[in-house]
């Protein structure tokens, strides 16, 4: 780590008057501390956000509103949470271990970058790190790379599983900007695609400080699924995971909702196989269907083929999973 | 150093005069120190402990701290910043680096060894401490971010010469062998109970929208919970079975025999 000045915020205002475009906020640590000591982040000055009174989950007119620095593990175990959005607690005590859940923050896992091995390898070319200076993961080891997205300048793809659940409940992020001003961000935008811009992650700028993450009302918690595949059985990064929620009528699906992690530089939205099933009989024929449709538009790299039929058969087992409920 | 100079339990004399007899006299004479500690727990790896165990175990309560480390000087370090927390219910006030994690303070500025630093990066718990009640990963804690709070390591979990009953099974199951990842573990899943008694709940829940009362752990359950903490040696068996014995109160069996 580089030397740093280290300050506490106690409110969102202090926090914003002190950023700079060399500081850096800190919340749970989990990443930022992680990628400073690689030297991947490099901030002169620290501003810990741990006291800030965004903290809270409380329910709202339109739904429930989770405060940035509530920790992951509060808010999976929150009681309106486990009842109306089953698939976000599933999705978040998917991820990390104990003791990683009740450091981070949620805005900070929304933030988490990359785990592409050459991102974080500082003597390795990465656009994402240094802009303009290639892409090792293209031509090296790829296998936990994207199938779906990505462009010549980066094909890494995004760690959390918080977020995919977020992206199927059609979440949106509140924001606070240095001059006071408030935006809110469809959660469909948040995260970015690479393009020729792989350096930005996500849509906020420099300098915002996320306040809150706010979830509409649904009507799928009865047939609701998060389903994760990694390399071992717990504590380990997603190769493919899938959050599906179905509003039934009978046995016919109204709506779908399908986001897919460990594919894409975003939670990738599953548009097709949601535009497939609507109005379709919730069968394991038109299960299938839509899952084909959705993987069909895959692009695999060298070594990570296997994800398009993990993709599909991840897929299927979501969807049953959600219709048992 | 600080010497531990409580007078040596007659089970506890005979346990180093059986092992450990060139150091008796030394021990009886000056106290425990460090040293000897660390002998004793080499011998626990090779095995050679178990059979003495039997009312000795409040060796392993007994805390061993420096208390000669030198301050850090002021106008050596580029972001000093004075810190105060609580350790093991003790006030402690340290000037350090920003940069210091607070398994760093521990080990560095504090003298508590018990913590392991094993990859500093997030990814094998052997690092684990509580911190207001909640187990974390102190090599991603930096220490500037702990002012005011309370903060329980390995050393602190016995009370007196009374081992905490998870320290108890974990001996009692074997739930080590090199003893690396041991403090880790043992936080972890000190701190598991509470988390258990709370109703919380893991990725292997099946009723999540249920709102649980206190659960009590399967086998599955536990390893899911318990994944935080990697043992290189694989006790992971043994591991599982001392939770359950802390946990449920009752006699577990245990995975291995003597052999004979
Ligand atoms: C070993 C390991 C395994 C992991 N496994 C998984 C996994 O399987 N699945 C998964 O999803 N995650 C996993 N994680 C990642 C973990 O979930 C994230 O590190 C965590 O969620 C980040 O939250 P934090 O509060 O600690 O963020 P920090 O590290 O504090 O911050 C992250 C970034 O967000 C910024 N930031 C934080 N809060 C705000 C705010 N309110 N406004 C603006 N900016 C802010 C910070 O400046 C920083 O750039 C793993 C992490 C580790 C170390
Ligand atoms: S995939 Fe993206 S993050 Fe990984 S090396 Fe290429 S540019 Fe960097
Ligand atoms: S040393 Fe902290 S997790 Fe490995
Ligand atoms: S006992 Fe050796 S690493 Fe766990």
């Amino acid at each position: 780590m580089i030397p740093f000045k280290f300050s506490i915020a106690k409110n969102p205002s202090e926090a914003l008057g002190l950023i700079h475009p060399h500081a850096a906020f800190l919340a749970g640590g989990t990443n930022i501390l992680d990628l400073m000591k690689e030297h991947v982040a490099q901030p002169t000055e620290i501003i810990d956000l741990g006291r800030l009174p965004l903290n809270t989950i409380k329910p709202t007119a339109t739904g429930i509103s989770l405060g940035a620095l509530a920790k992951n593990t509060e808010t999976a175990n929150h009681q309106l949470i486990r009842k109306d959005y089953p698939m976000l607690s599933k999705a978040i005590l998917a991820g990390a271990s104990a003791q990683i859940r009740n450091m981070a923050s949620n805005g900070g896992n929304l933030l988490q970058r990359t785990r592409c091995s050459y991102f974080y390898e500082i003597n390795m070319p990465c656009n994402k790190r240094v802009p303009g200076s290639g892409c090792a993961a293209m031509k090296g080891f790829n296998r936990m790379h994207a199938i779906f997205g990505w462009s010549d300048q980066c094909v890494a793809v995004y760690p959390s599983d918080m977020a995919i659940a977020l992206s199927a409940l059609n979440a949106n992020v509140t924001v606070m900007q240095q001059n006071g001003g408030e935006r809110s961000i469809p959660f469909i935008d948040f995260h970015l695609l690479p393009k020729d811009h792989p350096e930005k992650d996500n849509s906020l700028k420099h300098g915002e400080l996320i306040t809150s993450i706010e979830l509409p009302k649904n009507n799928f918690a009865g047939h609701s699924a998060y389903i994760k595949v990694r390399d071992r059985h717990s504590y380990a990064f997603a190769l493919v995971s899938v959050a599906a929620g179905f509003e039934l009528q009978g046995s016919t699906i109204k709506t779908a909702h399908i986001a897919m992690g460990g594919v894409a530089h975003k939670p990738w939205r599953a548009l097709k196989a949601e535009a497939f099933l609507k109005d379709k009989a919730a069968t394991l024929a038109n299960f299938t269907k839509a899952a084909n449709l959705e993987m069909s538009a895959a692009k695999p790299l060298a070594h990570n083929k296997f994800k398009i039929e993990m993709g599909k058969q991840t897929l299927i087992h979501a969807f049953e999973v959600a219709l048992k409920g | 150093m600080k010497q531990n100079t409580s007078p040596l339990s007659p089970e506890e004399k005979k346990l180093f005069g059986d092992l450990m007899p060139e150091e008796l006299n030394e021990v009886l004479r000056s106290g425990l120190q460090r040293r000897h500690f660390l002998k004793l727990m080499g011998l626990a790896s090779a095995g050679l402990l178990v059979s003495h165990m039997v009312g000795a175990e409040q060796l392993f309560a007994r805390s061993v701290e420096f208390d000669e480390i030198p301050d850090l000087i002021p106008a050596a370090i580029e972001n000093g910043i004075n810190v105060s927390f609580k350790v093991n219910s003790n006030n402690k006030k340290v000037l350090i680096d920003s940069r210091m994690t607070l398994l760093d303070t521990l080990r560095e500025r504090i003298g508590l060894t018990g913590s392991k630093k094993g990859c500093d990066h997030g990814q094998c718990g052997a690092c684990t401490v509580i911190v207001d009640g909640n187990r974390v990963l102190s090599c991603l804690t930096l220490a500037a971010s702990c002012e005011g709070k309370s903060i329980i390591t390995i050393e602190g979990l016995a009370k007196d010469n009374e081992l905490n009953p998870m320290q108890q099974a974990f001996l009692k199951h074997d739930g080590f062998q090199c003893g690396f990842c041991t403090p880790g573990q043992i936080c972890s899943a000190v701190a598991l109970m509470k988390e258990a008694r709370e109703g919380q709940a893991s990725f292997v829940t099946s009723n999540i929208r249920e709102q649980a009362g206190a659960v009590m752990l399967s086998d599955e359950e536990i390893a899911e919970r318990m994944s935080g903490n990697i043992c290189r040696c694989g006790a992971y068996p043994n591991i599982v079975a001392a939770i359950k014995e802390a946990q449920t109160g009752k006699n577990i069996e245990q995975n291995w025999l003597f052999a004979g």
